[in-house]
């Protein structure tokens, strides 16, 4: 049988943000409210 | 049972109709590629994860103003503002060069600060006042040859002129004034380095 020299793929390494910059985003979005005035919009966070 | 899986567009369609789901969904089927694109610009986890904060922020922004031209193209256009701050970060990084030294290399090994520090200058203080003690013990003639041509910077030239001696003499005087000194500082074990 034939010899397999080549070695197997290190695993690859996963990069991954935190959960705590996921969190802050989710959160930043449920805060963050638009409120439009005739054409301006105003930007409010309502934490 | 089957996943369906719901295309960004309609994700984002229902975060724009108030579904704050939908950007969850958005955000953990996106942000491997997103994360690493940055991380492979800055190879820097901190920065990596400010980055990758700043893009979504701008994402939410951009989206909940109402701006976003939905064509189908949802992670290019996140790329692409990643892209940009990862640019913005290297163009704040070039006027404000920050070092630090969390890594293996350390800049102030490459810097050096060409004024002595206070030992090195109490050092050279010593080693040159214990010269000029040797120089006292050395013989008159060859003394003042010594003086002259190395604290006086004179020639052997005008030596020889104020000596009144030739300038071979004058040489002489020198090479023996140096051998003389030499067998002071072995003789005493007279540590003269700095």
């Amino acid at each position: 049988m034939a010899k397999i020299y080549s070695d197997c793929n290190p695993k690859k390494i996963q990069l991954n943000p935190k959960k705590e910059t996921v969190d802050f985003l989710l959160n930043y979005s449920k805060a963050l409210r638009v409120n439009c005035y005739k054409k301006m919009k105003f930007e409010a966070l309502l934490n | 049972m089957k996943k369906i899986l719901i295309q960004d567009a309609v994700l984002v369609k229902n975060y724009l109709n108030g579904d704050e789901s939908a950007l969850s969904v958005l955000i953990n089927r996106h942000k491997q590629k997103i994360y690493s694109f940055i991380y492979s610009k800055v190879f820097d986890r901190d920065i990596t994860e400010d980055v990758f904060q700043d893009t979504f922020i701008k994402v939410i922004k951009t989206l909940k103003l109402g701006k976003y031209n939905e064509e189908g193209k949802f992670l290019p256009w996140v790329m692409r503002i990643a892209h940009n701050l990862v640019i913005d970060h290297f163009r704040r990084n070039s006027r404000m060069p920050k070092f630090d030294n969390a890594g293996e290399f350390s800049i102030f090994s490459v810097l050096s600060d060409s004024a002595l520090n206070a030992e090195k200058s109490i050092i050279k203080n010593q080693v040159e006042s214990d010269v000029r003690r040797i120089i006292q013990e050395l013989p008159e003639d060859q003394k003042q040859v010594l003086v002259m041509r190395m604290y006086q910077d004179m020639s052997f030239k005008e030596i020889s002129e104020r000596t009144g001696v030739s300038i071979n003499t004058a040489l002489g005087r020198m090479r023996y004034a140096l051998i003389n000194l030499r067998k002071v500082i072995e003789q005493h074990n007279i540590v003269l380095t700095n």
